[in-house]
């Protein structure tokens, strides 16, 4: 076996494509940086690769999941919680979900378009709370960056002068549609705000590149047909390979970190998945951006004589303060939206309202706000549609017929008919605290089949999770009960199965394995996502979070990785870098 | 439908046609070619090579369990006046494809049918297929009302339970499915909010601020 070389020198090596690489990479390469991208998924191009508008009936499974696909089969994400050959194990007794993309773009090409500035308390949670830590930033240094983050990609909402849910740059939102508008009547009456929904989608043209929403709810699909809505692929990267700046390397699983006797980042060593050799490429900056766990990970495994204990991991932080959102949710029928009238009302995918976090922790029993997401209503059928109808048919008289529950043929077909679009539901996605003793480390017994050593997980969620979650669902509860629905799903939630708190890693939001600080002792990355222990290394993806907010964290990612790759720009400039 | 029309109804797929003749009996599987699969949409290269493998497979259900599974899906969906039955959305082949593609439904389905042929044999000394049409209603009215169904039914409950589960997904998600459900999306349009006339129904409107802020398209 040899270890191939490659022999162009790049100005920087990126690991990972989605929200953090691909703006490193986008703003990198239009600076005139020469840029290497390695992804350890497969290609992919949102151009050629294409599931929006089709029909469920294209599907020989009608869209249901898959291991490739575990959001269903239509899902633009490849990939998820079953990796084949990578392998990840937990310490007994505790949980982590892990959900690992494997492509170009990562899961920006299907997540949810939720994109959420942090407030300036989110910064700074431990001077309110006495908790975790503040970061080594405040949201003044951040503001200038979420606005160009704004306009550079596109985000509908509105202004709402909320002091912990800024202001932004905001394209008109769609209206709500009907059971939205049953929604806010009812948390008016519980005191829940509720706001236009802040999504990555473009209602109004914003540039020749890109068109406009029109409207499929199809954005985990990605959006092929107008790239209306934010992936790192539509927006960042092919823009980016544009410049001629940019080579990507696909299936390319990163090994470690290179380091000379300096102890100074010199390139990434790498597998190519497709012909399982060996390979090192090199540069004079390294940018993590693997995703939280894989990030630390690569760290953890990247060990030599001057980092001995991984790299950038001088303070033995990397890998932990490990957190996920929080969450619970709860789902229903709205009995007055049987025998609906039908039309379209698709909209954008995902909410067109949401409701930000809108107590005060102080009179509360748990330290951390959450932020409630919504659905329901007439939605494109696929596996599963109607499943479960035996619990629901003897519950209401169908066009004032009582029946039985159960049943079959014409009767059943009009079953079918009375209850679709009548659904209804409601998440929360909270802040955790992260903790020390929450972490992935190295499981020192198991490799990959790459023969890369993975990641043992050891996670638990304290009581301030567990008592926000309840809080969750009383909340939920009193809501679906002011519009007068029916829980159907969610509604048995207790001690014993922790409010119905979804185990850590589910929610996706992973965060903190390698945090921002001030001080080297308790921090892996300066201010700057610069590793405290090695100025030519940066992370640009979750890991670097001090702490998550209440706030799906794409949107602080994006700001971040433009921030820390001007930062390097400058740098090199002045020849420190 | 007899049991010549509904046979004619077997083996002709949603999927490509030669994938799904393939394998009908043990001895033919040497001999099957399965050309590539083909998709309308997006797969990678590791789904590509699953989905080989599955249309590769031979069948899984017989020739008299597929003509079970056919009688009971249209006895669960038969035509009415609004759309067709569930073996005129060819239920049947995507209910054979599913528990290829989902291993976990193989067990409780083979069994289900083997105890409902049980159940027609002591009571009317035929299996399930070859009762009268008034027989075989007769059985499943034993086992379609999960709360009136006498408790040493529940097995037979249970295993009619999945198979509505699984003729409706089956029927809804096809073209004339979706048709009779009415689902009006999956194409470009503007949204403008909710209709009019359906404000009106449920007394409900937008407000002020959200007429005023919200995207809106004339006509």
């Amino acid at each position: 076996m040899q270890i191939k070389k490659q022999t162009k020198k790049y100005d920087v090596v990126i690991v990972g494509s989605g929200a953090g690489g691909g703006m490193a990479a986008y703003t990198l390469a239009n600076a005139g940086l020469k840029v290497c991208l390695l992804e350890a998924g497969a290609m992919y191009d949102p151009q050629k690769n294409i599931t929006q508008l089709k029909n469920p009936w294209e599907s020989p499974r009608r869209g249901a999941s898959t291991k490739f696909r575990p959001f269903g089969d239509f899902d633009a994400c490849y990939y998820g919680w079953d990796v084949e050959g990578e392998p990840y194990t937990k310490a007994p007794g505790t949980e982590w979900d892990w959900w690992r993309a494997r492509m170009l773009g990562g899961r920006t090409n299907h997540w949810g378009r939720i994109s959420l500035r942090f407030g300036p308390k989110d910064f700074k949670r431990k001077s309110v709370d006495g908790l975790g830590e503040d970061w080594p930033i405040s949201y003044d240094d951040i503001k200038p960056f979420y606005d160009r983050v704004d306009k550079l990609i596109g985000i509908f909402g509105t202004n709402e002068g909320l002091e912990d849910h800024p202001d932004g740059f905001f394209l008109p939102p769609p209206k709500p549609r009907l059971h939205e508008l049953f929604i806010k009547k009812a948390a008016g009456v519980s005191g829940v705000k509720v706001i236009p929904s802040r999504l990555s989608i473009l209602t109004k043209k914003i540039n020749d590149d890109r068109g406009v929403c029109f409207y499929c709810g199809q954005c985990n699909r990605n959006c092929s047909m107008a790239k209306a809505d934010f992936s790192s692929t539509n927006v960042l990267i092919y823009p980016a390979l544009a410049t001629g700046n940019i080579d990507i390397v696909a299936n390319a699983m990163a090994r470690e970190v290179l380091t000379n006797e300096e102890g100074l980042a010199i390139g990434v060593s790498y597998i190519n998945k497709d012909d399982m050799m060996e390979y090192q490429v090199m540069g004079r900056t390294v940018i993590l951006a693997a995703s939280a766990c894989e990030t630390s990970r690569l760290l953890l495994n990247s060990k030599s004589k001057r980092h001995p204990n991984g790299l950038a991991n001088s303070s033995g932080v990397v890998g932990r303060y490990l957190h996920d959102s929080t969450g619970a949710a709860m789902g229903g029928v709205l009995p007055q939206l049987f025998d609906r009238k039908r039309y379209n009302e698709d909209g954008v995918g995902g909410m067109h309202i949401y409701s930000p976090w809108w107590l005060d922790n102080k009179k509360l029993d748990f330290p951390r706000g959450y932020h409630i997401e919504y659905w329901g209503g007439m939605s494109q059928p696929a596996y599963g549609f109607g499943g479960g109808i035996e619990g629901l048919n003897g519950k209401f008289a169908v066009r004032g017929v009582q029946k039985e529950a159960g049943g079959y043929g014409k009767s059943l077909k009009e079953d079918y008919r009375y209850f679709y679009g009548a659904s209804v539901g409601m998440a929360g996605r909270g802040e955790a605290i992260p903790l020390y003793d929450n972490r992935c480390e190295i499981d020192p017994n198991v490799v990959d089949k790459f023969g890369i050593p993975v990641l043992k997980f050891n996670v638990k969620w304290s009581e301030h999770e567990i008592l926000q979650a309840k809080h969750m669902k009383e909340t939920f509860d009193e809501m679906m009960h002011n519009m007068g629905a029916v829980v159907t799903w969610g509604g048995d939630y207790n001690k014993e199965n922790n409010y119905g708190l979804e185990s850590p890693g589910k929610i996706i939001h992973e965060a903190g394995t390698a945090r921002m600080g001030n001080s080297p002792k308790t921090s892996a990355l300066n201010k700057y996502n610069q590793a405290h222990d090695c100025k030519n290394l940066f992370v640009v993806d979750g890991a670097a979070f001090t702490s998550q907010a209440d706030k799906n964290i794409t949107w602080t990612i994006l700001a971040l990785s433009m921030r820390a790759s001007e930062y390097i720009i400058a740098e090199m400039k002045k020849q420190n870098l | 439908m007899n049991r010549r029309e509904t046979l004619k109804l077997l083996g002709v797929g949603a999927l490509s046609g030669t994938a799904l003749v393939a394998g009908c009996k043990p001895e033919d599987k040497k001999e099957v070619k399965t050309a590539d699969p083909e998709f309308t949409y997006d797969r990678a290269k590791e789904e590509l090579m699953r989905e080989k493998e599955l249309l590769a497979q031979e069948k899984f259900f017989s020739e008299a369990e597929m003509l079970t599974i056919t009688i009971l899906a249209d006895i669960i969906i038969p035509k009415d006046e609004v759309s067709g039955s569930a073996s005129e959305a060819k239920v049947p082949d995507f209910i054979e494809f599913i528990v290829k593609d989902m291993p976990s439904h193989q067990v409780p389905m083979r069994g289900g049918l083997r105890w409902l042929d049980i159940q027609c044999l002591n009571r009317f000394e035929k299996p399930f297929r070859e009762c009268s049409d008034k027989q075989q209603i007769e059985l499943i009215d034993m086992i379609a009302y999960p709360n009136k169904a006498k408790p040493e039914m529940s097995q037979g409950v249970a295993f009619f339970n999945r198979m509505r589960n699984l003729v409706a997904s089956g029927f809804y998600t096809s073209e004339m499915g979706v048709a009779d459900i009415g689902y009006a999306g999956n194409t470009p349009n503007q949204w403008n909010g909710v209709p009019e006339e359906v404000l009106k129904q449920y007394k409900v409107a937008y407000t002020e601020k959200e007429l005023k802020e919200c995207v809106k398209f004339d006509g």
